[in-house]
Order: structure tokens, then sequence, then C-alpha cells
């Protein structure tokens, strides 16, 4: 209340007695509403829905119906039954983000620093892949990496492919997949951190005796760090749940936990499908916590 | 030339079509406080970035201590900047901030000169706290203290006092001038504001348009101004058209609109045909109509006052001569002297010895704009 006062000018301070006060608060909770109502239909009903379905008893199906047991072991089977895909899922993406923030970090660099009047397009450029489908533009790495491509050709000819060596329906392609497919994700975060930076900043490195390489270890990457952790977050959190790349560039062997989960839905087995989507879920959630707390970015969580 | 002066030879910098720095000669001496003073776009600041080393010259040279230093990086060179407003690390501590230069050079024990550095600037409770939590005068002092912690061989300030308010501005222009006395390093100071340069430079120069108008100690350059743009921008000036008469000895004979006036050759920058006749407000004493009348003043009839403001220590009278132009008296408000309202008929008159000669063909105007930008 008193607060509140204080942002008043002295006329209008004996106003907000009993009524309007009481009206004031209210305003608060009613702006909440939609937001509110929002998160409620789609966020907490259906992860509700979902941790109770990975209780259900397994031996349910969606014509008879599932009864509600509690039943714990739907964990211990989805984890011991999909382990392999799960770290194959952790693996890929974090491959995809290393990759994504090698390629991104001097992009997004030298979109921020170096660019000039060129700064707008090559910003475009970064998002124009957004106007075609995701599928299509998925697609369209079968036929880059496909074995009567161009760059296996060319691969071969350089003898860094086998003769026989393939690209495509490798973990190579679906990380490249990934990689390609959230490197947007990646740049303009980064792009937004770096854009930020006072020049004089980097000018007050070298005035203090650091070097280039130096500045930018001890000036400029760490005023980056807020883009770089959402980057790395934007990247690595979907990376890791998705299924489209590995099952449209890889094969069996490179199936990610995302095809499985998918599959299991549509055949059906809804509870160890729930119990594997609540463990990734929990799984991501703890790694990204550890991260953005030891990255020292804590205004993120 | 002695030790580790800064020499600046034909230094000049173009940038596509336009000259910031035209071929300046500038010896600053170790241990000087010296100020480049000018208006913004005068190339002042150039001038300090080619110092510094962020800033390639065009042509020219920057030697300090008998050593080309010309075309060596920023971080080779024994120079540091307090940048204009501050450029602190924002993501380091005062402490990390200050102790920024040392670390770069590989030292690992920083503790106690840092400690010591923050002990001169008067921070030494403030160690811990990002360049966030600090205002702007505490800011200004990490900043100087990041800058001097590296014993520099000249310490460059770019606008160090613009971002603070008048009253920590003057605190902090003398908490300058006491740490370069203590320290005893080159600093140069780049500023607009002519009383910042005043109050702590040993010499000033004057820049306009890329190249240094005049060069001196700050009462030097205020008494004799060699340009109407230093009597203007260097404090203010009353500047009227007249004609040299004749020359008596060391007096030139002056003829002001039909009033006859003395001034010292040696005040005078040319001896003979039109010319600008200068005296600063705080020389002229306005007197009632035929009131004070001595033969030895220089001596103005026929104003009337046309404007009266009070600002405490003085009060300024804008004075309408019988030519139309407006002349400006600043009397101190010792209660000695008479006061006058609008519309009162007044006398100007001040000693010869204040008054000074310039060269007709410059303009009247030139740096009066300018100080209202501080």
């Amino acid at each position: 209340m008193s607060t509140a006062a204080a942002h008043l000018g002295p006329g209008e301070q004996q106003a907000p007695s009993g009524d309007t006060s009481q009206k004031r608060g209210w305003t608060g909770y009613l702006l909440m509403l939609p937001g509110a109502l929002w998160l409620l239909v789609f966020f907490v009903i259906p992860t509700v829905t979902l941790v109770s379905t990975s209780l259900y008893d397994p031996s349910g199906s969606i014509l008879t119906g599932y009864q509600m047991t509690f039943h714990w072991q739907n964990y211990v089977d989805a984890v011991q039954g999909y382990g392999p895909q799960l770290w194959r899922s952790f693996g890929y993406a974090g491959t995809a983000t290393v990759a994504c923030v090698l390629l991104g970090f001097p992009l997004a660099y030298a979109i921020a620093f170096k660019s000039g009047r060129w700064k707008n397009l090559m910003l475009v450029l970064v998002i124009a892949p957004f106007f075609t489908s995701f599928l299509v533009r998925t697609l369209s790495w079968q036929l880059l990496l496909g074995d009567n491509g161009v760059t296996v050709d060319v691969l071969r000819w350089l003898h860094v492919l086998a003769p026989d060596g393939h690209l495509l329906a490798t973990p190579f392609a679906v990380v490249t997949g990934l990689t390609y497919n959230f490197l947007p994700f990646m740049v303009l975060p980064l792009y937004a951190s770096l854009e930020k930076i006072d020049h004089r900043l980097i000018e007050a490195g070298g005035d203090l005796y650091a070097g280039p390489f130096t500045t930018f270890r001890t000036v400029t990457l760490p005023l980056a760090m807020p883009g770089l952790v959402a980057g790395t977050l934007l990247t690595f959190i979907p990376a890791a749940g998705d299924y489209i790349n590995a099952e449209l560039l890889g094969t069996p062997n490179t199936r990610m936990i995302g095809n499985e989960i998918q599959d299991l839905f549509s055949g059906g087995s809804y509870p160890v499908a729930a119990a594997l989507s609540v463990t990734l879920m929990v799984t991501i959630v703890s790694l990204v916590f550890v991260y953005v707390r030891r990255s020292g970015a804590r205004d993120l969580v | 030339m002695t030790g580790s002066d800064l020499v600046l030879t034909s230094l000049t910098k173009r940038f596509s079509g336009f000259t910031a720095v035209d071929d300046l000669d500038l010896t600053i001496a170790e241990g000087s406080f010296f100020a480049l003073l000018g208006p913004s776009g005068c190339g002042k600041t150039t001038t300090l970035r080619m110092v510094a080393g962020l800033e390639e010259p065009t042509e020219g040279t920057v030697t300090l201590g008998g050593e080309d230093i010309t075309r060596l990086r920023p971080y080779r060179r024994p120079v540091n900047t307090v940048f204009q407003s501050y450029a602190l690390f924002p993501h380091l501590t005062t402490f990390e901030n200050v102790a920024f230069g040392l670390r770069r050079r590989g030292l690992k024990q920083v503790k106690s000169q840092v400690e010591e550095m923050l002990e001169l600037v008067e921070l030494g409770q403030y160690a811990r706290r990002k360049p966030a939590q600090l205002s702007g005068g505490q800011q200004q002092r990490v900043a100087l203290a990041r800058a001097l912690i590296n014993r520099p061989q000249v310490l460059l300030l770019d606008e160090p006092l613009g971002a603070l308010d008048l009253k920590l501005r003057r605190q902090m222009q003398i908490e300058l001038k006491r740490i370069q006395t203590e320290v005893g390093v080159t600093f140069v100071h780049v500023t607009h504001d002519q009383e910042e340069a005043m109050t702590m430079a040993d010499t000033i120069a004057v820049m306009n348009g890329g190249v240094i108008e005049q060069m001196g100690a700050p009462l030097d350059l205020y008494e004799h101004p060699a340009s109407t743009f230093v009597s203007n921008f260097l404090g203010q000036s009353n500047l009227a058209a007249g004609t040299v008469l004749e020359r008596d000895g060391d007096r030139l004979l002056l003829d002001v609109h039909g009033s006859r006036l003395v001034a010292p050759v040696g005040r005078a920058r040319v001896h003979q045909g039109d010319v600008w006749v200068g005296v600063r407000p705080e020389k002229v004493f306005l007197g009632a109509v035929g009131e004070e009348d001595h033969d030895d003043s220089n001596l103005l009839r026929g104003g009337v006052v046309t404007d009266v403001s009070f600002v405490g220590v003085s009060t300024q009278y804008l004075v309408r001569m019988s030519w139309g132009q407006e002349l400006m008296v600043f009397e101190q408000n010792t209660g000695a002297r008479t006061s006058f309202r609008p519309g009162d008929e007044v006398d100007l008159h001040w000693l010869p010895g204040h008054t000074f000669v310039l060269d007709a063909s410059q303009d009247a105007a030139a740096g009066v704009e300018t100080v209202d930008e501080a």
C-alpha cells in the first residue's frame, strides 16, 4: 500500500481507501486470468494426464480402457527397454548443439560486429529457411546426402569417404539434420547478446593490454554468455526430443527417443510411452537446471 | 625534449571526404596535465584515439619518449585511457575491473596493488560491487583506477566528467588534479568544457576544425586570446568592430564607432586597419551617464541597459550601444557598486590594459554557440 501511494501525486494520496484499493487488488488477478487459464488447459492438465497415464496398468488397451494401478514398473520397463535410445538422443542432441555453437558463434559475431550495412540482409537469411516447411527442408537433406548426390561424389573423389561409403542413413546424417534445423535458434539469441555489447568495452580490453584473443576470452565471451546459454537450451531441448531427423535421415540403428515414443503411442502402448515421455522431460529439466546454475546465467531459471 | 614527452608530428586523420585532424604538431611534456579543448567534432577525440592506438593516422607519427609508436597495437602501448562513459566491464567487480590490466600482463599477486589503487580513489569498500551498483562518480573513479594502476607513461582521458552532474564534476575536477599531482603521470585530457580545462590543466590547446587555434597556460589563453574563436570559446568576450588610428609607442589608438580607445601593442594581434576590439565582460564597469570620467580609461558612452540577470556572485547586464550592438558586463555583487535597471542610460569603462585586438577577417561569433553545450 505504501509503495503504491508513493507513486501518486500529493492530491491523490487520500483517495485509495477501502473500495478503490480493493478494485486495484483484483485488477492484477484479472490480468493474470487468460494466462492462467491457458497454462491450466494446455500445460497443467496435459502434464497431470501424462503423468497419470504413465502409471496405468500396461495390460489395458485403447479398446478396453486402462486401469489406474500406480504401476511404477512402467518406468523401469521404459528405462530398461529404451536406455540406448535415451543415451543416443542426448548424444546426438549434444553433438548437434556443439556443432551449432561452432557454426553459429562466428556467424552471430560476424552479423553483430562485421556486417555493416548487410546486417539486416544476413539476419533475414538466417530466418529465411523458416519460410519452407521443416519437413521439406529435412527431406532435401536426403537428396544432398544421398549416395547419388554431389556431396558423396566429391567426398569419395577426395578420398575422405571410402568408395563404398555413405552419408545418408548414418549418425552423421542425423546430427547434420539436427544441426541444420536448430542453427537459427542458436544464432539469433547469440546475435542478440553480442549486438548489445558496447564496442568501447572491446576497445577498453585492447587498451588494457589484452590482445584480440584475450579480449574475446575475457570480455566478449562472458558478455555473450546469456545468449550462449539461451541458444544451447533452444537447440539442445528440442533436438533431444526430435524424431523427424532420425526418421528421415537415419536407420533403425540411429533411432532416437522421440521415434520410440511416437511408435509406442501409435501402437497403443500408452502407459510405457507416457513413462518414457516423463523420463525424458525430467531428465532434460534436471540437465538444464544444472547447466544454467553452472554457467552462472541464473536470470534464465 | 626530456625523458618521455609525447610528440605528435604532422598527425593527420582523414575519414572519407572529411579531415578530422589536420597536420597536427604537438609536444606534450612528461608529467604535465594537458587539455585538448574544443567543440564537438573539432578532432580532439580523434587525436586522443590516435595516441591510444584505437585509430590509425592517415599521415604523421606519434612518438613517446623518442620511440615511434604510430603503428603499435593499442595493447602494446604504455598508454591507458579513461573512456567516455567509462566502458567498465559490467561482468566484473570493481576489484577485477581494476585488476584487469595487471592480470593481462601476467601478474599473479595483484591484491595489494589493487587495494592501494582503490584507496587512492577512495573506493576501498566497494571492491566487491559490480559497476551497475555504483553511482556515476564512483564508476568514474573506477575507470580512473583501472587505467592508472598500470602506471602508463601517458593517461588519456576522453571527456571523463561529461556524464556527471555539475556539482560532482567540480568535485572530480579537484580530485583528478590531486591524483595527477600525486602520481606524476602525464595526463592528456579531452574536453569541450572550458571551465574543466582551465581548472585542471597546466597547458590547454584549443582545437577547432582539426587544427590547434592556440596553445598555452589557461591564464595566458584567457588574457591573450589569439583568435575570435578562442576569445569566445574560453569564457565570453565583447568584440566591437574598430579601426587602428595610429601606434603610439607601446599603445595602439583605436576608433570604435566614434569613441577613442587605447590597447597595449602586446595584446594586439594586428596593428593596423580594421580590427575587432575585445574586452572580457567582467573587466568592464558600468557608470551612470557622466558619473565617472577617467582620462586614462577606455570609455564607451551612450549605452542603455536592456537586460539584467542576477546570478548570485555577480549581476550580468546587457547594454545596447548606440550602434545597435549589445555588450555584456558582469558586475561583482560587492555592494560597493550601483546597480542598474533595464532602460537606464549608462557609460561603459575599463582599463586600457584589458583591451585586446583581433583580426577583423575572423568571424566575431566563432566559438560562441558551443559554450551552451556543457
